[in-house]
This record gives C-alpha cells, structure tokens and sequence, in this order.
C-alpha cells in the first residue's frame, strides 16, 4: 500500500522531562521517526517539554513547541497549528496517555484530527488490565491468573483453584506493604488476613507468582495489511521478578531452543494481529523453566526502551519503519536502510551476541536501598556487541563507568559460603559479582541456580570468566592464554592485576604477537548479504571489517575522496545517569554533524543504545565500544583520525583526555593542559589572581584531618566535593568537624586520583553561562540566573533566562570575566561557567571549558547554533566569519525557564531534600512573554498542578521561619489551609498567619503522616535540619510524600517560585513556537 | 585439538576439532537461523553437505531427542564459531558435541564464520575439507576439491519401504494447545514433562489419505498432515507413479530434499504421471523443484542459496508477506514458464527469486520454502489447510460427478 495521500500535517507528541523509566530512547525513537516522516515530505508540529532533546530542534521538526505536556496546551496547539493527524506511538506512556485523552474526549474527531498508528480501542485493549485479560483468553494467550479478594475464604478459594505460589497484593498500602509470597495455605491465610487489613479498600490482588520464570521479550512489527515480522527477541537473564529495565538483557535469547522461541514468536505474532497494531510493538513473556507454560505478561503497542535496544542490537531502525507505517506503507514497501538491498520485511539474523546492563544511581542515593524490584530504578544502560557472551558481558561490565571492569570489581571475598548465599537470595544491582564470588567459593552452579533461578548457561559463562582469572593468577602468561583472556575481552589492566605486571607489558606483549582487537560489522543479515552501513563492534580475533581508508595509502587502498576528508574521533557520554544526561548527547551529535558539513569523515565512539548518537546513519562510522583508553585506542588504531574532540561527550570523554594524547591523536579545540588548569585548584588560582577575577578561599586536601584544618581555617560552613566529577557527585555543604568526616568517607569510598576541595560556602544569586570562545573572540548567547540561592546544585535549580534580577552592572561583570576566563584558558569552543552574584560583587565557582548540561536550552532559547559554532571554531573559523557579533548578545523578547524534574518516588529510600549533590533526572522548559506564565508554564510541565484540594504542610527548619511566615501568607490569601508541625506552626501564627498544628510522627494520632496519606495534601515544604540523618521526622515526612503523590518542595526559593507561578495562574497560556522565535 | 576447514579457494581456516575426528569433504553451505540447530542437523536436505551456522553460539540448549526430523543427523560436517561447554534447557537429553560425536559426524570450531560465510556469499558455494591433519598438501588437497561432486543424495535420504504415519483421531493426541500447557509439579518431581505445545488447531483432515513421497522429508511434514487427521503413507522416492495412484490417496504430497533437481531424472518423469492424474498435489522445496521440471520449467544453482529462518516471502495473490524457514540452493528459474502451465505464486521479497508456484487448471500447488518450520518461523502452516481444502473440494467434485449425491 502507498502512502496516505491525506497525512500532511502530523503533531508528534514526545515523552516530556527524563524521568526513571521514560528516558532518552524516546528521544531517539522520536527523532528518528520525525526524520522519516520529513523525508516523506511530511510536515511535522512537534510537542514536547523536554529542551534537552535533539527532537526538539527546529532541524528535526517544522514547528516545535517545547510547552507542557497536558491535553489543554495540546488541544491549543491543535486549534492554533491545524495538524490533519497525530502520532502518539512515539512519546513513551506519556505521549500515548495524552494522545488517548484527546482520542476519547471527543476532541480529535471535532477537529477531524486522525490518530496515526495503531488505533485507541487497539490501545485500550493492550493497555486496559482487565480488557487485555479478556482478549488474551479469547485468543487462548495465557496471562498470569489473578483476582482481587475481599475475603480470606474467597482468596482460599481462588489459589486452589490457580495452585500456589501465589502474590498477594494488598490495594492501596504505601509502597506495597504488608503484601508477600505465599507457598501454602497458612502463609496465605497470614498474609490474606494482614493484607485485607492494611489495605484502605479492603482488597487484595491474588496472583499466580511467576517469580524466577524467564523473562522473554519480542520486539514486532505489523503494518497496515497484516504483515507482521519480529525484530529480535532478548532474553532477561535475571528472570522474572525484576523489572526488565533493571536487568540485564541478552538478544537473541540464549537458552531457548527452537520449539520455545517459535512457539513465544508465533504467540507474539498472534497477539499483535488481535490487537490489530499498526507500527511497533513489545511482547514480554514469562517463561517457566522447567516447562512450556508460559504467561503474557505485558504487551506495549508503541516503541519503547526495549524497542530502542532491539533497534541497537539488530540494526533494524523500528522508530522509522513505525513512523513509515503509520503513513501507509507496508513493511515490503519500505527498504531496509542498513543494506540497501533487502526489505523492512525480514528478520534480522544477528552473528554476534548483545548484553545490556543498566546503570543504577545507588552511587548518587547512598541511602537508597540497592534492592531490584519490579519498579524500575535504573537511569540508563550500556549495550555491548561480542562474537562471545563472555566479551559481552565485560566490554558492557566497563561501559558503565562505575569504577567495575570485572567481576572482580565488587569484592564479596569477605563473606563465608553461607553468608554469600544469604546475600544472592536479595536481587541488587551487583549479584553478578556475587555469582562470581559464589562460583569462585565452589557453589555449584545449580546451588546457585536454586538460589537466583538465573540460568546455569549464564552461571556457567561466569564461571567460565573466573576461571579466567584464576588462569591468569596461576599459569604462565603464554600468548595462547593471553588470547584467549582477550577473546572473552579481559582488558589489559585487569589482566594486569592478575598476572602481577604492568598494563604496558601487557599491551606489548599483545602487539608482540598480533593479539589486537579486529571490527565486526552489525549488518543486520548475519552477512547473507553486503551491507553499506559502517556500524562495528570489536571482537579478538578473525578478520577485521572496518573500512579504513589510509590517507597515505597507496594503490589500492588509496581512496582520493578519503584523501581529501580528515577524520575527526566524537567520544560520546556513555550511559545517562544523573549528572550526565541526554544534554551531551545532543552537542555529541549536533558536533558530528557540524564536522560532517564541514567536510569531515566522523566517527562516533558511544555505548548507550538509547541514544540518537549510536543511531547507524548520524555519524559516517559508529563503534559501538566502551569508552575506556584501552578500547579507544584500539580504534585509533585502525582509524588513525586525524583528531578527536572530548569537549562534547561530558566527564566521560573529557577524562579520555590524557590517554588520546599518549596516543597521539590531537585534541581539537581546548588544550588538555588548559581543561586541567581549570580543574587544578592550584592552577586554576594563579590564573584568577592573573585575571583579577574573586572566588571564595578554600584549599585542597586528600585526608577528612587535612578537611577540618582548613574548614577551621575558613570557618564554617564550607563546600566539599572531590574534583573531576561532574553533576557534583559527592559534593556536600559541612556545618561541622562531624559531617566533614562523614561527607570525606564517603568521597573517599572510591580511591580519589585527584585532591578533594574544601570552600567557603558563598550564599547568593547563582549565575550560569555558556560561551564560545575562538581564541580572540567570545559569544556568549545568554545569562541564565538560578532561583534557588547558592547551596543547590546548579542542575537541581529551576533556571531562568534571562537572568531577570540583576542589572547591568553585573551582567557586564560577568561578560567581562567569562572574556578573560576563556581567553586565559585558551578555550576553543565551548565553556561553561558558574558565578555566585552577591550585591554586585560577583565571583566565579567553577570553570569546565567543555559542553554543558544548559547547552541545548540555552542553544534553543535564543536560537544560537552554539555547538555547531564551536565545531566550526574548533577547525579554525572564528565566531565574526561565522556571522555573529562577539560579545554577549541581545536579551530575548521572552522569558525561558528550565525546571528540574525528579524521580525520587522510584528509588526507596532516596533523601530528597536539594544540596549540593545533583539528584534531578531531567527538566522541561516553559516559554512565554512573561516571566510568570513561564514559570507556570515550567511547573506544569515537570507536573506540578495546583491546587487540587488546597492544603498544604509546612514544617520547615529554624533558621527558615522568617521566609516561612511571607510564604505561610501568600498561601493563604490564595485559599490554601496550613497545617504546621509544632514550632513552624506557632511562628505562623505568631505572625498572624492562621496554621493548624499538627502531630509530629512520634506523638499520637493524627500525625503529619496520616494528613499525608489521606490523600488531601497537596504541597509540602519541608526544609531539612543538616545532615544525613535518614531516622529524623523530616525524612520520613518527605517520603512519605513524595510516595503518595504529593508534591514536596526543600527549598524557600523553590516555594516562592511555586506562589509566584499560582498567583498568576488561571490565565490562558500562549503556546510559542520555537522554531520561529528564534528566526 | 586442531582442525583445519580448507576451501576450493584456497582459504585455509585454523580452528578445533569437534564431534567425530574424521576427514571430510563436502559442499560448505551457511545458515543464518540463531536457533534450531538440532532441525538443521537432521535436515535430510543438507545431506552432502557441511554446514556453517552464522550464529556465532552453539549447543546452548543441548540436544532435545525429540526435536529431531529424522531418525539421524545428514551433513557431512558442522562448523560454527562456538561450542557451548555446558547446555542450559530443562529439556535437553545430551550435549551437541555428544550427539555429533556419536553420530560420527566430525566438526570444526573456534573459526571466523563470518569471513567463511563472506567468501561463500561473494564467491558462491564451493567445496570444502575439514581436517585435523597438519601436515596437509594444499595443492593436493584443493585438486580433490575442485573433482569432488555431491552425486545422487536422494537414494541416500529416501525410506527403504513405504511405511503409514497414523493420523491423529484427537486433537489432544497432538499434544496440549500452544499457550495451554500449565506446568506439573507432580510430573516433574517423577522424572516426566508435559507433551510438547501444538498449533494445530483442528482435524480438518479426518479421513483424508495422503501419499506422501520422501525425497528426504522432515518428520513435521507428516506430523503436519497427520496431527490434521490425515493419514499419511510414506513412499520411498524411487516409487513408480502407477503404484501410488492405485493406492487412491486424496493427496499427494511432494517432500523436501537434498541435491540438484535435475539429477532426478526417473523420479521428474514419475512426477508428470502424477501431474497427469486429477490428484491434488503440494510441494515443498525439492518436490517443488521436480514438479517444475517435469512440467517444463527449468531451475539454476544459486550463488550461495537460502538457508535461515528469516526470509519474507510474498503471496502474490494476496500481497501478503510471510518470514519463512528456507533451505534450499536452487531455484526454479521464472523466466522460463509457461504461464499456461503455470504462475508464479510466491516470490521471495529480497531477491525477487521464486518461492512457489500455481498450476493451471490444475489442483496442484508447490512452494520452494519450508511450511512445516522445524526449525524457524511457523507462520505457513495454513498451507497444509490450503492442501487439505483442495483435497475435500476435489473429494466434492468427484463425489458429485460419480453420483452419489442422487442416491
């Protein structure tokens, strides 16, 4: 079937701020299907409120409106842009929810808007708990049986007639509570009655447990006419029972023979064609071990995480042949991009083996618990590519960056065989390494499979890599040995350790005999045919497919074109976490393309599959790779590029600094020693004592006695935090000799290579620029001005541009000494700087010359291409040949506001209160004219909506009473009940502001917490005492909160903001395009 | 210990030894399905041939005894880039090395498959030897390579006497329907499992006879017909047409095979006796091929042929597109047909090949793909439907020509 001639017009929804759970695979997914429906010369309204995202640029979209996403600003932009159809398969669960409200509403239909795609009873179906249930019987699909009870005796009842085990899940309870496992019939009746109990309905779910069956998933895809193909299916190899975004994933599956994955592929397949989807959808099943039982468990008709990963794994774009589908084509319509020959409509054949872990934030929430659930808790992942799953497994182990680079990285020699056993029965992000210990304590593998119900295939290949180690401990290092530990990709300085000599030795020896990394192409056809698309992954061994062309070669490896192109190396930023998220993705790839306009042969190093800069075709070759030395510089190898660029890919890439130079490739742009100055507390001194430019006075100190002589010294309270991180990780602000302990064991958990700073805390206006320097001239696009004083994270702040409460005298300031810091440190390209703004004395926080976390926002917001001016100042053009005005440019008209968003209702356990340490996952942004529907724009977007029932709890510390009080009388003058602990309370009304006192938790009911749990609160501000102290009330009272729902503020400004945004709502919002503003 | 795979080129390829230690020449084809190798290995259509596996990871999951589609594995060799040490599948009976190595089936290990399956896609499929002699005379051994032909496989594949595969008079004989099996604890605790999952759904079949002719049929072809209701007589390839006609079958079924069609000369001229007759017919794979040939068309040796489980076939009537298990190294040339004889019905969605054809007035349909899978995707067994409505309309018609409807 051809294309739809009447889709001229389609509005995308996207997936909003990065949250855990819906993070950058909507980015690429969407940025991919927006590129393939513009390639079809579709015009496409874009929506979403996410600044950080490459789908928001006005190249990817025709009109983009980074605005909220609720259904009142989507029907406005609707009326206002007059798409004739909408897609919301590509937005994750938030784009499909909103695209479903507007369906069912009516709202579509009156303004003759198609849903693309799959369709909403199709979607009702899949996603409706008891309409699936339904569909699945009919179709003699098996879902896992459940019911919810009223009773005991019916809950008896019910298990015997489904068998145990059983999950009972009590409704309503925080956090699941008083819900469990039962294998028998007294268990049941325990845990039944307990649950009936605790639950506010009286109710309990009672399921059949599928705990440890294999997690099976397929990704499929179905057009319009029926044709439907699978993607690729994965296999989870923790089983069932941890979310699959927390666990790790292997495709295809491993231990499937091929009567199980025929009969869950032929299920899949059934499945979608009942539900009629039309695009991309995700099929997990459960798997009985010992059995062909199996169970649906949940299907997603739109693309997803999985999706993204599928995408990675196999080559196959499933965002782009989505968004083809959806305009009409059928699968045999639509050519396979990777190898131009064959058809959507095939299966990919992989010849190599995918492993994807997930990048856990437990070093960001210390007092987080580590256990894995089925809520999902990860921020990202890594993806690895071998020929063998042992290499996949470690080249994905040193991808996370997590300081682990085998499964000897987490040390559980300490605990005793039953000790360990103990441990391996609670999933937590390092059970690999305790399998590994367990293996290397002599567990047998099906002792071990008993405990985990991991597969012994998996437990073997384990034991299969410790045997490894204790080869390389034991035997002499012959080059067969050596080889074989490399084809399972033990990186050098592992193989280091083991052996007792030196990385380098290590390195020599393998040059010595040839033992060097060879690159494998993802072709998608398991080489049935040629394949154009330069997508690779390293394995040992075999022949090396990398199409290099020599620059110097002679005859006939010359290639003339190839002489002409240099090649430029783009490090990427690795997994997303916290602290570095989707924002270096896109300078990663709005960089290469830069360099690529600019006549460049690019060439991407990543490993994140979530991403637009592994996508096959953003840059001229992809390695998808760790992003260690080792593993670069067996790239560089074979590549030999003329330069590499670190200044995008965030901390990742800018620690690979050092070692590129080792191996010869030029930095581009910014020297490495300048990137050092700026870092090196004494360096970076002497430069500002040159430049005449204040900072607050501190010291360097490796050791928690060093910290508290030098804390006296400057008097409390003071800045600690340990150098080259990024997002702050570690930083804490010390009102003591006590915390300066505690906050120095903590950085000092990990061994610190650089000095730990310790500063006098400065409080003030915080201020944050961006620039691009030439090395004569500097642009500097904006000054973007925090609400929240100094003390919070500058990523944690909301941010506005521009900067509305400071004069001129200062921005001059400020212009002036980010000129003098660039040019001193001889920046070219980008750097980012932080100022604290007291009166107008200003003073400089931290320097990175290097991209920003603000980069795209403020790239966007004044529609200042600054990462493509800084690729293009980094070959040499300066920013006046580029056609801009040095300088610091004219304010915009309009008022830009980025606003942190969490996801601390995720992570149990998690202190939510703002400091110094960054905490927030994503942001939205709110435009507008004025600064008060910006702001209100900004906290819509991040899902603050307000009011529902107009109460509110303030319980805030002493030294905070003063602001409560102006605060405590806004809230009421606009309606709102107070409810106050104790002392909060009489301050307030003491000031005449009426609050009603409340218990604390300790005293009798009502408490604070029951006010919490009775659902009718809809704010909390709850500044905290100092400290880490997790048993105090404040704590407790924030996550409570924050579990129910309800929203919670820590800090005064943020509060001010939140009244100053409602005092002004109820105004209509004016939705801003702005890919037109900017023009 | 070490083994070499030697190729008509000249490539050498330094790998280990596994299975039986045995020197072998044979015709080195690839295959590209990630699962499945226990079907592919007892495939009777890669008789006279050694095989590659593209994925890179073998014996994962062991061998399942009841997997198999015939009594033995056929290659000649197996070769593939990995041997799992330990198997992980509830099912699994043996380790593959076991079962290669008591079916004397030698092997080779540890070599880059994917540069040997380049050579094969660039150069088209050549001749090979996997040895484990070290001192071997590549000249020597590359002139008995380039003599080396597969001959008459057919005769070795084939049954040595007709035999009856009894139909199924119950669904649940079948086994439990797919997605209905819900594991026994009790069972499992004593040794057992459940019956394996089925996907047929009805007995369409009761009562129809089918004579199926085995020019090295995989066991699902009769299970797929049987489990139907069909009863189903196997016949030895080299069974004249005569003795097949006389049994009366309501169906004639052409099995897959090994080998050049165009060797079969006495079973094609067999074949157009058959056509000639007002049975309906299906075929599959090398009956497809034969059936073309005895009926004019011609077929040609592919470059490197189709072997995996993820080629898209294409419906012509319908438009539909299907990802089919293949197997096969040629093809019926569609050039060269008579389209009053017969028309194209399937093309293959990648390289425009044929992957089925219609006859003419004529109850007969053939497809050069695999419906039975085993291994691969299970999305054509409605083909065995279509044969077995065919088989009723003409039980119809030929009920309503000789009367009965009067009495």
């Amino acid at each position: 079937m051809p294309k739809n001639p009447n889709v001229k017009r389609v509005m995308v929804i996207g997936s909003g701020p990065i949250v855990i759970g819906q993070a950058a695979e909507f980015d690429y997914a969407g940025t991919q299907a927006c590129r393939s429906l513009k390639e079809e010369g579709v015009e496409v309204i874009l929506v979403n409120s996410n600044p950080a995202t490459i789908m928001t640029d006005k190249t990817i979209a025709d009109k983009v409106f980074i605005e909220p996403l609720t259904v009142s600003v989507l029907e406005q932009i609707i009326e206002q842009e007059k798409p004739d159809s909408i897609l919301p398969t590509l937005g994750g669960q938030a784009g499909l929810n909103l695209g479903m409200e507007l369906e069912e509403s009516g709202f579509l239909a009156a303004h003759k808007v198609t849903l693309l795609g799959t369709t909403a009873s199709t979607i009702r179906n899949a996603e409706g708990r008891q309409e699936f249930k339904d569909l699945m019987e009919r179709i003699g699909e098996p879902c896992a049986a459940s019911k919810v009870v009223e009773t005991v005796e019916e809950g008896v009842e019910f298990t015997v007639s489904i068998g145990y085990p059983v999950v009972l899940r009590p409704a309503y309870t925080l956090g699941g509570s008083g819900g469990g496992i039962a294998h028998n019939q007294a268990q049941l009746e325990d845990i039944l009655e307990k649950g009936l109990r605790l639950s506010r309905v009286g109710q309990v779910l009672v399921e059949r447990c599928i705990a440890g069956w294999k997690e099976i998933e397929y990704e499929v895809m179905r057009d319009s006419a029926g044709n439907c193909i699978t993607v690729c299916n994965m296999e989870n190899i923790d089983p069932v029972g941890v979310h699959t975004g927390d666990s790790i994933v292997v495709a295809p599956s491993q231990t499937l023979s091929d009567k199980e994955y025929q009969m869950l592929r032929t299920s899949a397949l059934n499945i979608i064609n009942e539900l009629q989807i039309t695009g991309g959808c995700n099929v997990q099943f459960a798997l009985h071990p010992t059995s062909f039982e199996y169970c649906v468990i949940e299907v997603n008709p739109r693309v997803s995480r999985s999706s993204a990963l599928a995408s990675k794994a196999t080559g196959y774009p499933i965002a782009k042949v989505a968004a083809k589908i959806a305009l009409g084509y059928t699968l045999d319509e639509i050519k396979n991009a990777i190898t131009q020959k064959t058809y959507a409509s095939f299966e990919p054949a992989l010849d190599y083996c995918v492993v994807k872990i997930p990048r856990l934030p437990f070093d960001k929430f210390i007092t987080a618990k580590r256990t894995l659930t089925t809520q999902m808790k990860a921020t990202g992942e890594v993806m690895s590519i071998c020929d063998n799953f042992e290499g996949a497994l470690m080249k994905a182990i040193r991808s996370l960056e997590q300081h682990v680079d085998s499964l000897l990285s987490y040390d559980f020699s300490g605990l005793t065989t039953e000790e360990l056993k103990d441990a391996m029965k609670v999933v937590d992000d390092r059970r690999i390494w305790m399998i590994a210990e367990a293996v290397r304590k002599g567990i047998s593998h099906e002792e071990i499979h008993d405990i985990t119900m991991i597969d012994v295939w998996f437990i073997d290949k384990i034991a299969i890599l410790t045997e490894m180690e204790e080869a390389l401990r034991t035997r002499e290092l012959t080059p067969a040995l050596l080889r074989e530990a490399k084809r399972m990709e033990f990186p050098d300085n592992v193989i280091a350790g083991l052996t007792g000599r030196s990385e380098s030795d290590i390195r020599k020896l393998r040059h010595e005999n040839g033992i060097r990394a060879v690159y494998r192409m993802v072709d998608t056809c398991a080489a049935e045919f040629e394949a154009s698309t330069p997508y690779y992954y390293s394995v040992y061994g075999g022949e090396c497919e990398a199409r290099v062309k020599f620059p110097h070669a002679e005859g006939a490896l010359a290639d003339k074109e190839a002489e002409r192109r240099k090649k430029v190396l783009v490090l990427g930023s690795g997994p997303i976490r916290i602290g570095q998220g989707i924002e270096f993705d896109y300078c990663s790839v709005h960089a290469t393309w830069a360099f690529s306009k600019a006549g460049y042969e690019t060439i991407i190093i990543n490993n994140n599959p979530e991403t637009v800069s592994t996508d096959f075709d953003i840059a001229d070759k992809l390695y998808f790779e760790p992003l260690t030395p080792e593993d670069v510089e067996s790239i560089v190898d074979v590549e030999k590029p003329d330069g590499a660029v670190v200044q995008f890919g965030g901390q990742t890439a800018i620690k690979l600094t050092e070692s590129l130079m080792k191996m010869g490739v030029p930095i581009l742009g910014t020297k490495a020693e300048d990137v050092d100055a700026a870092e090196d507390r004494e360096l970076f001194d002497k430069i500002l004592e040159e430049t005449g430019i204040p900072r607050a006075a501190g010291g360097t100190v490796y050791t928690a006695r060093e910290a508290k002589a030098v804390a006296n010294r400057l008097g409390y309270p003071v800045l600690v935090r340990p150098s080259y991180v990024l997002g702050g990780q570690g930083m804490q602000i010390a009102i003591s000799d006590e915390e300066i302990e505690e906050f120095m064991a903590i950085i000092n958990r990990i061994a610190q290579d650089h000095p730990i700073l310790v500063d006098k805390y400065l409080q003030g206006k915080e201020i944050e620029v961006d620039a691009v320097c030439d090395g004569t001239d500097i642009l500097i696009p904006g000054i973007m001005e925090h609400i929240e004083r100094t003390g919070v994270h500058s990523g944690d702040s909301i941010s506005v541009y521009p900067a509305h409460t400071i004069g001129k005298l200062v921005k001059d300031k400020i212009a002036e000494y980010t000129r003098r810091l660039a040019k001193a440190l001889h920046v070219k390209g980008l750097i980012n700087i932080q100022f604290i703004a007291i009166g107008e004395d200003v003073y400089v926080i931290e320097v990175n010359p290097r991209s920003s976390r603000t980069v795209p926002y403020i790239s966007k917001v004044t529609g200042i291409p600054i990462v493509d001016l800084a690729a293009e100042v980094i070959i040499g053009r300066t920013i006046r040949e580029l056609g801009y005005q040095p300088g610091l440019q004219p304010e915009a008209q309009y008022y830009a506001i980025k606003m942190p968003v969490f996801s601390f209702e995720k992570i149990r356990g998690a202190e939510i209160s703002l400091g110094p340490e960054m905490k927030s996952t994503g942001e939205c942004l709110g435009i507008a004219q004025e600064f008060h529907e910006a702001l209100y724009k900004a906290f819509l977007g991040a899902g603050v909506s307000l009011p529902r029932h107009k109460n509110i709890i303030i319980t805030v510390k002493d030294a905070d009473k003063g602001e409560a009080i102006e605060i405590g009388r806004r809230f009421e003058k606009l309606g709102y009940t107070i409810y106050a602990t104790r002392s909060t309370a009489a301050a307030l009304n003491e000031a005449g502001v009426k609050a009603r006192k409340v218990n604390k938790i300790s005293q009798e009911s009502p408490t604070v917490m029951d006010l919490i749990l009775g659902h009718r609160i809809d704010l909390v501000i709850d500044t905290p005492t100092q400290g880490r102290d997790k048993s105090r009330d404040g704590f407790l009272i924030r996550r409570t909160a924050i579990e129910t729902g309800v929203n919670c503020i820590t800090s005064m400004d943020t509060a001010r903001a939140l009244l100053t945004s409602l005092e002004n709502a109820g105004k209509s919002l004016t939705p801003v395009d702005v890919a037109r503003i900017t023009e | 210990m070490k083994a070499f795979l030697i190729l008509e080129d000249g490539t050498v390829f330094e790998g280990t030894q596994i299975g039986a230690r045995r020197e072998i020449i044979s015709e080195i084809v690839f295959n590209t399905s990630m699962a499945g190798y226990l079907e592919v290995l007892t495939d009777p259509s890669y008789a006279g041939q050694a095989v590659c596996m593209t994925y890179p990871l073998m014996g994962n999951y062991g061998i399942c005894r009841e997997d198999v589609e015939s009594a033995r594995p056929w290659p000649d060799g197996f070769i593939v880039r990995e041997l799992s040490r330990i198997p992980g599948n509830f099912r699994c009976d043996m380790s593959l090395q076991q079962f290669l190595v008591e079916n004397d089936v030698p092997g080779i290990a540890g070599i880059d498959t994917r540069a040997l399956t380049k050579i094969l896609r660039e150069k088209g499929t050549m001749n090979g030897m996997i040895t484990t002699r070290e001192d071997f005379c590549l000249e020597e051994i590359l002139r008995k390579l380039q003599a080396y032909t597969t001959g008459r496989v057919v005769e070795r594949v084939t049954c040595r006497e007709k035999y009856i595969v009894n139909p199924s008079l119950t669904l649940e004989e079948n086994g439990p329907q797919s997605g209905a099996v819900r594991f026994d604890a009790e069972l499992y605790k004593k040794g057992g499992r459940e019956q394996k999952p089925t996907l047929i759904k009805k007995l369409n079949g009761a009562g129809l006879k089918v004579a199926l002719l085995d020019f090295g049929a995989k066991d699902n072809i009769a299970r797929s017909l049987a489990g139907r209701g069909c009863e189903v007589t196997v016949w030895p390839a080299f069974t004249a047409a005569e003795e097949i006609i006389a049994s009366q079958p309501d169906g004639i079924m052409l099995s897959n095979g090994p080998g050049d069609p165009k060797e079969c000369t006495s079973i094609i001229g067999e074949i157009k006796k058959l056509y000639d007759t007002e049975i309906p017919i299906f075929a599959i794979c090398l009956g497809h091929q034969l059936m073309a040939l005895a009926t004019g068309a011609d077929t040609y040796k592919m470059k490197y042929g189709h072997r995996g489980g993820n080629h898209p076939v294409k419906d012509l009537k319908t438009g539909r597109v299907y990802i089919s298990s293949q197997n096969h190294g040629y093809v019926v040339d569609m050039d060269k047909l008579d389209p009053k004889v017969v028309v194209p019905a399937f093309i293959n969605v990648n390289d425009g090949t044929n992957e089925g054809l219609a006859y003419t007035g004529k109850n007969i349909f053939t497809v050069q793909y695999h419906p039975e899978a085993c291994p691969g995707p299970q999305d054509s067994g409605y083909l065995f439907d279509r044969f077995i409505a065919m088989m009723r309309e003409q039980q119809c018609a030929a009920k309503m020509e000789g009367g009965v409807f009067h009495a």
